[in-house]
């Protein structure tokens, strides 16, 4: 399964982002073996609607899974629409946010 | 017909005293109509003593989707510089606060599928003030983010038979500033002489610089303590074209909603060679 965090640094050491349309980068982490990929976010430089591009942005690759410091209300109803869960309040590194989120699911 | 617009970066600096004391003077001699266009919070009615003789609403475009029609192609979504439409595999998103509203969308739409929606954001209001004194407002509704549209359906709200239009700027230099100003033959930029009134009056200027709009400086509260303000006026070859000394008097009536156009007995010469000089 795949899952977005937002992040200020390309890898898994970074922090992770409090905001989620303007974040600097999404790490795409692969919950099976850990593999990653950083995204940097468009949303950063966009006029406006960052939150609507960066829900898009994470459902085309396929993420199940957003873990972030908050979320507006215009990315919450997109999120939806995709069936994305949505988990918020996160901070600390990438990789401890995804393995706080993988140990709960067990 | 010459328009003038009166601005300012900082807020309070007295572009609604500027606008109403430039009106009622300039309406000895010509025709006038004064347009707020502070559409946020509008308040040039509050000193002047007519009704609305007509109000309406105004609305603004957002596309509908027909969804029979609609095959989920994705144009509208990618023409939208603001993100305010996202396309799902049988739904289409619409964000009403994103929408700009630039029709983009219903233009590249293949299959006719966007229908054009009205959406009301506000008022706009007509005023007779007297023979020589049109007067217009616009208020946005509550909740309402954009006060472009509203400033634009005043500009369309323009009259044909007066001699001079005055546009009431929203203070700042954002976008709802700069489509007040922009198309005016003459901006009078508003300030006071503090280092929040210079600050605010050079960004100001940098945008009405960029329109290429001549400008002149209004220095408000003036209490002989202005080099800060007269040196960047020459230095950016702007002229003082007046200063209103402070009034303890002026302040306190003003606050009554009430404003005189003869305080200041010296404006009113000096008003007209503003006027004439454009």
């Amino acid at each position: 399964m795949k899952i977005a965090v937002t992040s200020t640094g390309g890898s898994l050491n970074a922090q992770v982002a409090p905001n989620f349309g303007r974040c600097a980068y999404f790490i795409i982490v692969n919950s099976e073996d850990m593999k990653f990929e950083p995204i940097s976010n468009p949303g950063t430089g966009m006029m406006g609607g960052a939150g609507p591009a960066a829900a898009r942005l994470i459902n085309d690759r396929d993420c199940k899974v957003l873990l972030t410091g908050s979320v507006g209300p215009n990315a919450q109803s997109a999120l939806k629409q995709f069936d994305i869960e949505v988990v918020t309040g996160v901070s600390g590194t990438v990789k401890e946010a995804v393995d706080n989120y993988l140990e709960t699911q067990k | 017909m010459k328009k003038i617009a009166v601005a300012s970066g900082k807020g309070g600096t007295g572009k609604t005293t500027v606008s109403l004391l430039l009106t009622l003077i300039a309406s000895k001699k010509y025709k006038v109509q004064l347009v707020d266009c502070d559409v946020e919070n509008p308040n040039c009615h509050i000193f002047l003593g007519s009704f609305p003789i007509k109000k309406e609403k105004i609305g603004v475009f957002y596309p509908v989707i027909n969804l029979e029609k609609c095959s989920f192609c994705k144009k509208c979504q990618e023409v939208c510089e603001y993100n305010c439409l996202l396309v799902l595999d049988d739904n289409v998103l619409f964000f009403p606060e994103l929408c700009h509203p630039c029709k983009g969308c219903l233009f590249v739409c293949p299959e006719g599928a966007i229908d054009e929606g009205k959406r009301e954001v506000g008022d706009i209001c007509w005023f007779r003030e007297s023979d020589n004194i049109y007067f217009n407002y616009a208020v946005m509704d509550v909740g309402e983010a954009r006060a472009n549209p509203l400033i634009e359906e005043l500009k369309k709200n323009l009259e044909n038979d007066v001699d001079l239009i005055i546009f009431d700027s929203p203070p700042g230099a954002n976008c709802p500033m700069v489509q007040a100003v922009n198309d005016s033959d003459y901006v009078i930029l508003v300030t006071e002489p503090t280092p929040f009134g210079l600050y605010d009056l050079k960004i100001a200027w940098s945008v009405v610089n960029k329109l290429g709009i001549p400008a002149g400086i209004v220095i408000n509260r003036d209490e002989g303590e202005d080099k800060i303000i007269t040196d960047f006026s020459s230095q950016e070859n702007i002229p003082v074209i007046l200063k209103i000394p402070f009034s303890l008097e002026f302040a306190r009536l003003y606050s009554e909603g009430v404003i005189k156009a003869d305080f200041f007995p010296d404006i009113e010469e000096k008003m007209f060679n503003i006027i004439e000089s454009i």
